[in-house]
């Protein structure tokens, strides 16, 4: 039992992270229609970033919570920033060509981030020395740290503030209803352009947010590790039913759940036939099953082609 | 797409080739260097380095150059002597991108830029096919990093590796674990790469033969930083060993993790974990842990420490894994040039069969099929944040007494336990 | 097909003289390299215009076709290396590869039919690492695909006695075996573009074509999607399953490696950049693709000779440039860089 809620734990920690990123994935997602692949390097230019400025501002003698919290806000505003560049340059000019050919640009945007990366942090994997050492509580039978509360609670109201900003605030409306019909947004007086670019500065902020939590939690960081990030974010974007924020939420906490308990049970379940090497394909097996079930995702609505 | 389209698409073709015979004109302006040049004028001497460069297993490929470019850089300021000509070395780099095809133009292109000898590749994935490549062009590859046993055995007379095969090392931890450390409930990890899943096979029949109980097999992945799911697993299981085949990269973190998790259980490694940068990863929980490298402790060799530090003032980085193979690499190659008085591979690679060399790795000298001959293994273990020497184990009396008898008899020492699982 | 009676015999065979004639070009020229480079290229227009049947034809985007290539090298490896100790004959071996992807591809396209774009653009990724993790591991409990370590000594492509693995001289020339798989690369090229015009042109290729662009339309006019959907995955499929084949005895080592998503991805992309659904514009794509990173590399020694030192690592500046070039290209050219032309109509289509 202890095991059991252990793993659960596990699954939730990474899970929030997982869906932190998904955000990034599903928001551009609705409202473009476009799966931005650089998504999973903004993740990464955000944890770089933090560690970064942690260790500078930790060198420089200010308190630890003080560090870290300029070191998300250095993170955020960077993040930020790219978003916002890379939706300008890469993504806007292409707003009436075919569908597939923001996927390229976005392919080669990630190039483009993760070895600018590499010249400024180097190839080498980045420690982030243990500035912290969170106590840890014991929680019937298992283990769970002040970070790990600390992380949940963080994407929780993340995820419940952005909830709320985007059908409750102006601005959520506004990208709502771009999200519906840009065209008809676009008549009654929305400033579509806005709303994209905001769009990108918020997902790319909680991008940041996840990669200050990434360099936090595991103290490693390289210009590569936004691909599987990436990857595994927007699985969970999918699974939750892509374009749907809540989705994004349900799909990451859903798929980080899936990943430990099938590392934990999948040997007995399949009387040791499949072990935990099949933990990556097993998240697609749950994801291809879903999808079967409800092809347009867990909390995803059944709309028109989007051609 | 009717009428004309055929022809068009073919003189595109033409064009993009053409096209390419423009752009290649500027980087193909340094005339390949004559390897035997006939008289006074210094020699120059390429040598080739093949690693990724690029993609997620950069910082292991520019490990490996930076120990070839240091290998070079300090022949060259010696001075080296081949035949009776001042010999001057110069680093021909390619990236390989860990991709097999790639790979094997990459080894392609070597060979045209009539290089002497290649010091590469890193992947066991990379390694066997360009192999074939090198191995028609009579050139010489030392590999730094590939341990698949599969590598030596076509029976090529061009390829070496002087880096212990899975089959080598994981036996000897296993039985350090075992008759030492008294293990006898052990849980293995492994990512799933040819390098660390061979190393922990090894070790784990090794470890069965020797009567001791694999409590669990996990499987992770070279690219993964979360194992509390399988190591929450392992735990159940309460063994008093994890062994880890794999790299440092997810070592450092597996160790934190398992730390948090309060596992108790020893940590232990090969030579991928034996790094500076696993302790930097791991922080405060990394004490403790094992990991071997193949070769007598270095402050016991001449010229260890010094190459460590060496290589930190030149790149200012510290050595990440294979850079002291690569450097060692390029000394036994040149070493073998000088034996023979010629950079011309057909000359040398006769003598290179002959190595008998202290090298920063440890003593020096392939079998038959170009494997290094069983030498010492040295383990370590983090204590204060350093990793010191805790015991060196001589090469187990079978595979000794194997390799005194008739030469041929070795491979079969060590070969079978990698190749029949 | 209507578009050869135009083309004189005299200009086909001088095309395809130097077609043949092109690898010794390439060889004197460029070096040996460059061969090897070409021949790989061909193996990528061959998967570029397998991937444009499911994408550009039939509109299905697929994230995870390399699983294709992966199924037909797998297959070459196992029938024909010491691995399962069988070593089949080619004329065997190609057709199983071919319809062994066949297979995989309808039962990749079958749960997938009700999916829209995008969901089945995150199906078809899944379904190419689950491919790449199960080549992985089923090296236990059975050990099959030797895992992580890979299968070596695959034989290469051989005729009976004619091995396509040994230099051959005819008429005082030598073809090494980088000219004989140029050759045989070249062969099955020409043979996919033809299968891939006539597809184009045909009843299916125009069903396809209804069901991209709209796919009720498709259905309400009586087209069969679904059967025709499950044949555009077998076809591309089958291209790719060949292809793979052909690599494997051309690499004589396959390890799961060389099958990863990123490598989808790129196949994608040619299909995209070139002109997604036009022959020549995917063909372009491939070889510019093939082409540009490696002459790229050219750039670390250029940097050096220009600026008398390196500032950038030259390996970082090569991704950088590819990068930039792919998102410039794009931007400049967002229907691709030799597009189809539309709303022309066939018969004033003529300029190609």
């Amino acid at each position: 039992m202890d095991i059991f809620v252990q793993q659960l734990i596990n699954g939730l920690v990474l899970g929030s992270i997982y869906a932190l990123v998904a955000l990034g994935y599903t928001m551009v997602y609705g409202i473009l229609g476009l799966i931005n692949f650089a998504h999973g390097d903004v993740t990464m230019i955000g944890a770089l970033v933090s560690a970064t400025l942690i260790q500078l501002l930790h060198a420089a003698g200010l308190p630890v919570p003080v560090s870290l919290l300029l070191a998300g806000g250095g993170a955020v505003i960077v993040c930020a920033s790219l978003g916002f560049s890379i939706e300008r340059i890469a993504y806007r000019p292409l707003r009436n060509a075919p569908r597939l050919a923001p996927l390229i640009t976005a392919i080669g945007v990630s190039i483009l981030i993760q070895y600018s990366a590499a010249l400024i942090w180097g190839k080498q994997y980045i420690a982030l020395p243990a500035i912290i050492t969170p106590p840890s509580i014991e929680f019937a039978g298992a283990q769970i740290n002040h970070l790990q509360i600390a992380i949940v609670i963080l994407a929780a109201c993340i995820m419940g503030g952005l909830i709320w900003f985007i059908h409750h605030s102006r601005m959520g409306r506004a990208m709502r209803a771009t999200e519906q019909n840009p065209a008809v947004a676009s008549l009654m007086g929305v400033d579509t352009h806005a709303v994209i670019a905001m769009t990108f500065l918020l997902g790319s902020a909680i991008g940041a947010i996840a990669g200050l939590m990434v360099i936090l939690y595991y103290g490693i960081g390289h210009y590569f590790m936004g691909f599987m990030l990436g990857l595994k974010a927007f699985t969970a974007a999918v699974l939750g039913g892509i374009g749907n924020v809540g989705g994004a939420v349900i799909g990451g906490l859903l798929l980080g759940i899936i990943e430990s308990l099938a590392a934990g049970y999948i040997e007995q379940l399949s009387g040791g036939l499949f072990g935990s090497n099949y933990r990556d394909i097993f998240a697609f097996l749950v994801l291809i099953l879903v999808l079967l079930l409800r092809p347009q995702g867990l909390l995803g609505q059944r709309s028109g082609d989007r051609a | 797409m009717t009428l004309h389209s055929k022809p068009i698409m073919i003189r595109t073709i033409m064009s993009s080739l053409v096209l390419s015979v423009g752009l290649l004109g500027c980087g193909k302006e340094q005339p390949p260097a004559k390897v035997e040049a006939p008289a006074p004028q210094p020699l120059i001497i390429k040598i080739g380095s093949a690693s990724p460069l690029t993609g997620p297993q950069a910082h292991i490929g520019i490990d490996i150059r930076n120990g070839v470019q240091l290998a070079i850089e300090d022949l060259n300021a010696a001075g080296i002597m081949i035949g009776d000509q001042k010999a001057t070395f110069e680093l021909v780099a390619e990236d390989d991108e860990a991709n097999p095809t790639k790979a094997t133009t990459v080894a392609q292109k070597l060979v045209d830029a009539k290089v002497a000898a290649v010091v590469g590749h890193f992947n066991s994935g990379a390694s066997i096919p360009a192999s074939k490549i090198y191995a028609d062009a009579g050139i010489p590859q030392i590999s730094p990093g590939s341990t698949n046993p599969d590598y030596t055995l076509k029976g090529y007379p061009t390829t070496f590796r002087v880096v212990a095969h899975d089959g080598q090392q994981g036996p000897t931890l296993a039985r350090f674990a075992i008759n030492t450390l008294k293990s006898r409930s052990i849980a293995v990890i492994d990512d799933s790469t040819a390098y660390g899943q061979g190393l922990a096979d090894n070790f784990e029949a090794t470890a069965k033969e020797l009567g001791a109980k694999i409590v669990a097999h996990e499987h992770t992945t070279d690219k993964d930083t979360d194992f509390k799911a399988i190591l929450t697993k392992i735990k159940g299981k309460k063994p008093d060993l994890i062994f880890f085949g794999g790299i440092d990269p997810q070592a450092g973190p597996m160790i934190k993790q398992m730390q948090d998790l309060r596992i108790k259980a020893r940590f232990m490694g090969g030579d991928g974990v034996q790094t500076p940068n696993f302790i930097k990863l791991g922080g405060a929980a990394s004490e403790g842990a094992m990991a071997s490298i193949p070769g007598l402790p270095k402050d016991k060799m001449p010229g260890g420490n010094e190459f460590l530090a060496k290589f930190k003032t030149r790149f200012n980085q510290d050595v990440e894994l294979f850079a002291p193979m690569g450097y060692d690499a390029v000394q036994v190659l040149v070493a073998a040039m000088k034996r023979a008085g010629s950079a011309d591979p057909a000359k040398y690679l006769p003598e290179l069969k002959n190595t008998q060399h202290q090298g920063v790795i440890g003593p020096i000298a392939f079998d038959e099929k170009g494997d290094l001959k069983n030498a010492p293994i040295t383990i370590y273990v983090v204590k204060a944040g350093q990793w010191e020497p805790l015991e060196v184990i001589q090469p187990e009396p079978v595979a000794a007494a194997a390799e005194s008898s008739p030469a041929p008899a070795a491979p079969g020492a060590t070969a079978p336990t990698a190749v029949k699982k | 097909m209507t578009g050869l009676r135009y083309a004189s015999w005299s200009r086909q065979l001088l095309i395809i003289s130097a077609l043949i004639v092109a690898p010794f070009a390439i060889e004197m020229l460029l070096g040996r390299s460059w061969l090897r480079i070409t021949d790989v290229a061909l193996l990528y227009v061959m998967l570029a215009l397998g991937l444009n049947i499911v994408v550009g034809f039939a509109g299905l985007l697929d994230l995870g076709y390399i699983a294709f290539f992966a199924v037909g090298a797998y297959s070459y490896a196992l029938l024909a290396s010491p691995q399962l100790a069988i070593h089949a004959p080619v004329l065997v071996i190609i057709p199983v590869g071919a319809a062994l992807a066949a297979l995989f591809g309808i039962a990749l396209g079958a749960p997938t039919l009700r999916l829209r774009g995008d969901y089945l653009a995150i199906v078809t990724l899944g379904f190419g690492e689950i491919i790449r993790v199960l080549l992985n591991n089923l090296n236990r409990p059975i050990n099959i695909t030797n895992g992580p370590q890979g299968i070596t000594r695959i034989d290469p492509l051989h005729i009976s006695q004619f091995s396509f693995g040994h230099s051959h001289s005819l008429g005082g020339i030598t073809f090494t075996p980088l000219h004989q798989y140029y050759l045989i690369f070249l062969a099955f090229v020409l043979i996919t573009i033809l299968i891939s015009v006539r597809l184009e042109h045909s009843r299916i290729g125009r069903a396809w074509r209804a069901i991209r662009d709209d796919e009720l339309a498709a259905q309400a006019m009586g087209i069969h999607t679904r059967n025709l959907k499950l044949l555009a995955f077998a076809m591309g499929a089958s291209f790719g399953g060949v292809a793979g084949c052909l690599f494997a005895s051309f690499q004589g080592f396959i390890s799961p490696e060389s099958f990863q998503l990123i490598d989808s991805v790129m196949i994608l992309c040619m299909v995209v950049l070139g002109g997604i659904g036009h022959i020549g514009g995917v063909i372009l794509g491939a070889l510019l693709l093939t082409i540009l990173p490696e002459t790229l590399r050219y750039i670390g020694p250029l940097q050096q000779q220009i600026f008398g030192t390196v500032y950038i690592d030259p390996a970082d500046l090569r991704m950088l440039l590819f990068g930039l070039a792919l998102v410039l290209m794009m931007l400049l050219r967002p229907r691709g860089l030799w597009p189809k032309r539309q709303l022309t109509g066939q018969l004033t289509n003529r300029g190609g």
